[in-house]
């Protein structure tokens, strides 16, 4: 719970030793990532609805704290993979605020050049595999990409977050059983924001009572659910499962508490529908991970009321930036619709001039 | 010298050899490893490759056939086994999702390369949900490929080619074809040492004048038949083109042979409604419309599904003789 003061010896998790050992500037850095999310969104939020930007966009306000405290403790050889809520994952590992807000515009210069959209960023280059669209389809991906670490004898392990919803999806127990079955580092992170669009978590999954995560006993696999308001807390208990997969090779199932200040996407009429407009207050009051985040650091001294401000006002401004470069960027030449299909194609290769690849026309 | 081999040890070959090229090749799927697999067509490879490349899955379609997608975003090259192509439904998510989009949706920033193989024909008695087509289906999608090998040799080099291609290859064989025995190479006798078929080049198995039977897999035995008694009863010299591979589509060999005979007839053991003939014929009405001398046929299955009363399915599946009998009203 977040309190406005909190006195650093007691809040929980600090003395764990992954936390124990972050310095001041490091602590900043994840309020620094967290706040530039938010802003991030804001700001396409205003664009969307200045008409800017189309189809679906699925705010994670409210969730950062998952991704940047978790994604806070990767290497070189630990991957990420996502659903289409997924704007905080690809700040967290590192993409730039331009490139995805490009890519909300449907530019050119977006992430994807403009073929994904809010769904489906990637970033191979920073182990950062989408962004993927279809609820649960990701989770047997996340499995691979663990069984390819294995299968290379990398110490590494993949980061898969699902939603609470996405559980019940038959490929999300397929992929769960083959994880254990064969030992695959990979973390499983359901970001348990509480609802599936309008369908609260009591109408859409039966489970025992010590949560969703409990699920995995089914599969003899090792789970944990973590309150996500707080970094220290969500770093903790991450970092065990991380530890389970870089040195047992051994999956995890986490669920981690959290809950959207937006609707389900900016489309959701029903917003202040299924949950009440109190319900909704009250997560923003006491449950907001930047809030949180930021009284901590103050209660150890670490920043200042005024820097927090300058924070917040540096990652509103990269934020504006992003839009300002997203608005003059081009849109893709219609020339490229058929670029990015076939990679033999695209590589003019041997096998991509033998036969006919495409039929329009 | 040259071998009689099976069209199933023709694929092993193939199989072995890539395996033994390149340390990111490993197979996947139900009873391939330790049984030897469900027709026999990985025998022996687990004995010789052991657990890390010949890996028996659980039942569960969609998880490891989503889990090799995955696997080859990150640069293995899993050649993952559908026991029945039929199953491929219950994988289809991820089969269209993931594999076929992911490259596009990303700009370009990943590829997919990852081959799923496995027997994809009716005839065989077992019922409807075990005797799907989906060729056209998978063939609809932009971003797959799609290799229907009709004899050992084609089965040994395409094989070769869809594990070294760097996109999806959905690779169809079939049960009735296993058993079929071929002339193939052994590769001290090939220039460069291996049989490599590319993807997306057609080949003429039969030359002919008077008219061209186009087809993929199984059906194409089906052509020669029809092709020989054409020939021998009618005098009709018949032209059979194999497609080897949908997609790609090599269709300048299609077109040089319609131009040649001027009547053409589509033929497979796919549902006719969108079937792969739907979309050569239509190609052939748009190409080739004045060197044609009579309307393009197809010859499909029959448009329901299987029908398990082994007499009555064989009726419903072309054959040679409704091949003449429909080749006699354009010729
Ligand atoms: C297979 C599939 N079914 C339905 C949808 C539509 N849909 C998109 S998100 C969503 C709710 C998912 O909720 P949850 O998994 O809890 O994730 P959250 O949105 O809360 O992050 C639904 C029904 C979809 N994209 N894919
Ligand atoms: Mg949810």
């Amino acid at each position: 719970m977040a309190s406005k003061t909190a006195n650093p010896s007691t809040v929980p998790f600090a003395d764990a030793p992954i936390n124990a050992s972050l310095t001041g500037e490091q602590k900043i850095d994840l309020l620094r990532t967290m706040v530039r999310i938010r802003r991030f969104e804001q700001t396409s939020l205003k664009y969307y609805h200045d008409g800017h930007i189309g189809g679906f966009l699925h705010l994670y306000i409210g969730q950062e704290s998952v991704a940047v405290g978790s994604i806070s403790l990767l290497g070189e050889h630990d991957h990420v993979i996502t659903a289409y809520r997924d704007h905080g994952h690809a700040l967290s590992v590192g993409m730039g605020m331009d490139e995805c807000m490009a890519e909300l515009f449907g530019k050119k210069t977006g992430c994807s050049k403009g073929k994904g959209g809010s769904m489906h960023y990637f970033a191979p280059d920073k182990n950062y595999w989408g962004g993927h669209g279809i609820v649960g389809g990701q989770t047997p991906l996340g499995a691979g990409l663990a069984f390819a670490l294995k299968y290379k004898g990398l110490k590494g392990c993949c980061l898969c977050y699902l939603g609470d919803g996405a559980i019940n999806q038959g490929a999300f127990h397929e992929a769960l059983n083959l994880a254990s079955l064969w030992d695959l580092p990979v973390v499983y992170i359901i970001e348990n924001n509480g609802y599936s669009m309008g369908t609260s978590q009591a109408r859409s999954s039966a489970f025992p009572k010590e949560g969703l995560a409990a699920r995995a006993e089914g599969y003899n696999m090792a789970w944990a659910k973590i309150e996500g308001v707080s970094l220290y807390e969500i770093r903790a208990g991450v970092q065990e499962a991380v530890a389970r997969a870089h040195n047992e090779s051994k999956p995890t199932m986490l669920e981690i508490m959290t809950y959207r200040h937006k609707g389900h996407s900016v489309a959701d009429a029903n917003a202040e529908k299924y949950r009440t407009k109190e319900e909704i207050q009250r997560y923003m009051n006491e449950h907001d991970p930047i809030e949180f985040w930021k009284n901590v650091l103050i209660g150890e001294g670490v920043i200042t009321e005024d820097d927090y401000k300058a924070i917040n006002k540096e990652a509103g401004a990269e934020a504006e930036a992003s839009a300002a470069f997203a608005i003059k960027s081009p849109y893709p030449d219609e020339s490229e619709i058929f670029d990015d299909i076939y990679w033999e194609v695209d590589n003019h290769t041997e096998a991509g001039r033998t036969g006919r690849h495409f039929f329009h026309g | 010298m040259p071998r009689e081999i099976t069209y199933r040890e023709a694929l092993r070959e193939g199989l072995d050899e890539e395996i033994a090229r390149d340390e990111n090749v490993c197979l996947m799927g139900e009873e391939v490893a330790q049984y030897n697999g469900a027709y026999k067509v990985t025998e022996g490879l687990w004995k010789k490759w052991g657990d890390k490349r010949i890996i028996d899955a659980p039942i569960s379609e969609a998880g490891f056939i989503g889990m090799g997608i995955g696997a080859s975003m990150l640069g293995i090259r899993p050649v993952m086994e559908l026991m029945f192509y039929s199953f491929a439904y219950v994988a289809f998510d991820q089969m269209m999702n993931n594999a076929a989009t992911c490259r596009y949706m990303s700009g370009g920033l990943i590829n997919c390369p990852i081959v799923v193989r496995g027997p994809a024909n009716g005839g065989t008695n077992v019922g409807a949900t075990h005797s799907h087509t989906p060729e056209n289906i998978f063939a609809n999608m932009p971003g797959l490929k799609v290799v229907t090998p009709s004899n050992p040799y084609d089965a040994k080099g395409l094989i070769k080619s869809a594990i070294r291609d760097n996109d999806p290859v959905y690779f169809m064989e079939s049960t009735v074809l296993y058993g079929m025995t071929g002339l193939v190479p052994s590769n001290d006798e090939l220039e460069g040492g291996e049989l490599i078929v590319p993807i997306g080049k057609a080949k003429v198995a039969r030359e002919g004048s008077d008219l061209t039977l186009i087809a993929h897999g199984r059906a194409v035995v089906t052509s020669l038949a029809a092709a020989e008694i054409l020939g021998a009863q009618h005098g009709i010299s018949v032209e059979v083109v194999d497609l080897r591979s949908i997609r790609p589509l090599d269709e300048e060999t299609i077109m040089e042979s319609v131009r040649k005979t001027h009547r053409a007839i589509y033929v497979e053991e796919n549902k006719p409604f969108c079937g792969v003939g739907a979309q050569i014929s239509s190609m052939i009405m748009e190409q080739a419309f004045d060197d044609l001398d009579a309307p393009v046929l197809r010859i499909t299955s029959a448009d329901a599904p299987a029908f398990y009363s082994p007499p009555i399915e064989k009726l419903q599946l072309p054959n040679a003789d409704e091949i003449v009998a429909r080749a006699l009203t354009i010729c």
